[in-house]
């Protein structure tokens, strides 16, 4: 149940990697809310917009642009500069949570588990050698490696490496999508993402049900994240109570510790001893059809739409 | 059980469903639409180049004047009078053909589909170009059909290469369906089939009992001098001649026909019949009136001229700034085929060019067993000549950085590629709606 007369814009589409994702979220949150009984329209983040903003200014703003502009900050600045409330976190805890070997150091700093790392601009490697760079964090962390884009989403530019030889063609992949690679110690196990909302006026954050990830080639990668039937989504997941509970107070204490707010998801792994890791953070998470937050949503009895509507209900409270 | 995959229909699917999954680089070409991005990766027509105002007054008189047969069922093969323009069409390309023997078709693309449905059952060999129009590979695909390429020069189809093709067929016990060939300015390599190697292959084709699939989209877009008459012109006999009025007016009526044999004219009506039961009768009423009573022989050349400017603009921008690339070079049509350095690999290297605001097909998407990874297809029909060669501009500073980061790590030269593609064909290239 929104507030009757609240009018909301959705920004979807943008320029990232995840254009495609983002107009899918956008168009999925879009029904949602309509189906709350909330004005909601769907724009794009184009040189129209600002314009737009100031002649006719929403209530509240839903962010569902996926890649650098919804997640790095920016666009909440510009939003801030605007008077223009929205949903999520604030520009500074998104520019935190954006880029991952930031938020990794945060959440070490809080005594949060999460896989050792290095984090390297490519001009690094060429100053001091590539071989002699890749050896010594082979050597250091250990095979298998995670490569990955310090900045970005939906396992795009990510790679797997069990072999050394393979490290120089996956940073190269990496570094396509990006000019700074995140190379993580690679920790077997169940893919865990957990939905935090709060959307209440009092009670604080609520840790939704834990989705458990289990790609049918073993590898989530585009494709198996984005078509439905590659993947069992197990939710709750098939976790032991402790574990379920540990789970859930970890992601929360990344929440907290980023200064996530409104919603959140938070990806981690659970190792064969049942022991969770974070991997890293998403201030405005998927909301397509093969999403993990709508699913986790759903799996708490839930209306997807009637979060939304409470979330955008607080923002256009706050003052911006 | 807790899981869900999201899609309950999981084991009902045919096979050739199989592969059909959501696309990395699909995703990355919903960027190349937004107008920051220069795309070199569309196959878009200029169709602002058209006299719009009279055509929009065509079209109105097709609903007010003649709305009750325009807006109507018609018969399966296409109107009479769309046929006998059809015929005048092909005559300038010196192709005799009876309107008895033409059927027409939603577009090239349900042309290509009729000849799949009436000639390939799963597990039959298809001979075609390599690389060659990933819509066609869509289709052999969806018919469960395996393709086996045929390599091409600069003059086009190698006749020896595709002796071996049809002798490596017949070592396996079988024999290949069809040549599918597109012999003029073809899509995506931009060559033309030379003259005397038209004759070879023709002759190969018939010694082995071979049908070819002529597919001619752009026979009329040449911009150096006439191209050499089609294949159709000089057979009459086991040759399928395909066109369209995509790129000669324009692909929003989607029109299109096939030139068959007069045995197989009444089987394609029946299959045409089955599928879509009769082309629009619009769509066929205004590429009737376009071709009666406008002038589109002008319109061709302003078309030819159009895109001769732009050809040149962009191989003048590759020759520039482009480093350690090879290109073809088009003497019509809407492309131009290019090969990166030793090492680089298109496909890898398009979120960089999806970052610099620039986009381009990876090569990969015109063939089916994934190979082209080192080809790109680059389109210059749309684009002005100003943002074609601004567009190279960004193309190069990705190749350069791509270069320098490979440089830094070793890789390059001798590199296996990036893994091969999963999926289809498609799943490589972009949506028909990419200008």
């Amino acid at each position: 149940m929104g507030t009757p007369e609240a009018r909301v814009l959705v920004l979807a589409g943008g320029l990232s990697y995840e254009r495609d994702v983002s107009l899918r979220s956008g168009r999925r949150v879009l029904d949602a809310l309509r189906s709350a009984g909330v004005e909601a329209e769907l724009r794009d983040a184009d040189a129209s917009l600002l314009p737009s903003l100031s002649v006719d200014p929403p209530d509240a703003v839903i962010i569902a642009l996926h890649g650098a502009t919804g997640e790095d900050g920016s666009l909440r600045g510009v939003l801030d500069l605007c008077g223009v409330p929205y949903v999520g976190c604030d520009a500074r805890a998104a520019r935190l949570a954006w880029d991952k070997p930031s938020a990794k150091a945060v959440l070490r700093e809080a005594g949060i588990r999460t896989p050792d790392w290095v984090a390297l601009p490519h001009d690094r490697f060429s100053e001091l050698g590539a071989v002699a760079v890749l050896d010594r964090i082979a050597e250091r962390l250990g095979l298998p490696l995670m490569v990955k884009p310090a900045q970005g989403g939906s396992g795009l530019g990510a790679a797997v490496v069990r072999d050394a030889s393979a490290l120089p063609a996956a940073m190269v992949g990496c570094f396509a999508y990006d000019s700074t690679a995140l190379v993580e110690r690679y920790i077997p196990g169940s893919d865990i993402a957990v939905s935090i909302v709060d959307d209440r006026s009092t009670g604080g954050p609520v840790v939704l049900p834990a989705v458990e990830i289990v790609p049918r080639n073993g590898v989530y990668d585009y494709a198996a994240r984005y078509t439905a039937g590659l993947t069992t989504w197990h939710v709750p997941a098939r976790l032991e109570p402790d574990v379920a509970a540990s789970v859930s107070d970890l992601a929360l204490a990344a929440y907290h510790a980023l200064g996530l707010r409104d919603l959140s998801r938070v990806d981690l792994i659970v190792d064969e001893s049942g022991t969770a890791h974070v991997l890293g953070v998403n201030v405005s998470p998927g909301m397509t059809e093969t999403s993990l937050l709508p699913m986790a949503v759903q799996a708490a009895g839930l209306d997807f739409g009637e979060v939304l509507a409470r979330l955008v209900e607080r923002a256009a409270g706050r003052v911006s | 059980m807790t899981g869900t995959t999201l899609d309950d229909y999981t084991d009902r699917y045919a096979q050739r469903v199989a592969g059909m999954t959501a696309s990395e680089i699909r995703a990355l070409f919903a960027v190349a639409s937004r107008p920051e991005v220069v795309s070199l990766a569309g196959g878009a027509p200029y169709v602002s180049a058209l006299p719009l105002d009279a055509v929009g007054e065509m079209l109105a008189r097709l609903g007010t004047e003649n709305g009750a047969t325009t807006l109507q069922y018609g018969i399966g093969q296409g109107t009479l009078e769309l046929r006998e323009r059809i015929c005048e069409v092909m005559a300038l390309s010196g192709i005799t053909g009876s309107p008895d023997d033409v059927v027409v078709t939603v577009g090239g693309q349900q042309a290509l589909d009729l000849i799949a449905r009436l000639f390939l059952d799963p597990g039959d060999v298809v001979l075609a170009e390599g690389p060659t129009y990933v819509g066609a590979l869509g289709v052999f695909q969806a018919a469960q059909a395996r393709v086996i390429h045929v390599p091409m020069d600069a003059d086009g189809l190698v006749p020896e290469a595709l002796e071996e093709a049809i002798a490596a067929v017949a070592r396996e016990g079988r024999r290949a369906k069809f040549l599918y060939t597109i012999p003029t300015y073809q899509n995506p390599a931009g060559v033309t089939l030379t003259e005397e190697r038209r004759e070879r292959v023709l002759d190969i084709c018939e010694r082995a009992g071979l049908l070819v699939v002529e597919d001619d989209p752009y026979g009329q877009l040449g911009f150096d001098g006439e191209a050499p008459l089609p294949l159709r012109a000089r057979r009459r006999n086991g040759v399928f001649y395909l066109s369209t009025f995509s790129k000669t007016f324009a692909p929003g009526f989607r029109v299109g026909w096939i030139l068959a044999p007069h045995a197989v004219r009444d089987k394609l009506v029946i299959a045409t019949e089955a599928q879509i039961l009769c082309p629009s009768a619009f769509a066929q009423a205004a590429v009737t009136a376009y071709l009666s009573t406008m002038p589109w022989r002008e319109q061709l050349k302003v078309y030819r001229e159009i895109y001769r400017e732009r050809r040149d603009a962009l191989l003048d921008g590759l020759t520039d700034l482009m480093p350690g690339t090879t290109w073809t070079r088009p003497g019509g049509g809407l492309f131009v085929w290019a090969t990166l350095p030793a090492g680089l690999h298109s496909k890898a290297m398009m979120p960089r060019a999806i970052a610099a605001r620039v986009a381009y097909v990876p090569g990969t998407g015109f063939y089916a067993d994934g190979s082209g990874s080192q080809n790109m297809r680059l389109n210059f029909s749309f684009s002005t000549p100003e943002r074609l060669r601004e567009g190279v501009r960004r193309l190069a500073g990705v190749v350069e950085q791509e270069l320098a980061l490979h440089a830094i790590f070793g890789t390059g030269a001798g590199l296996a590629p990036p893994s091969r593609r999963r999926g289809h064909a498609g799943a490589d290239a972009p949506g028909p709606d990419l200008a």
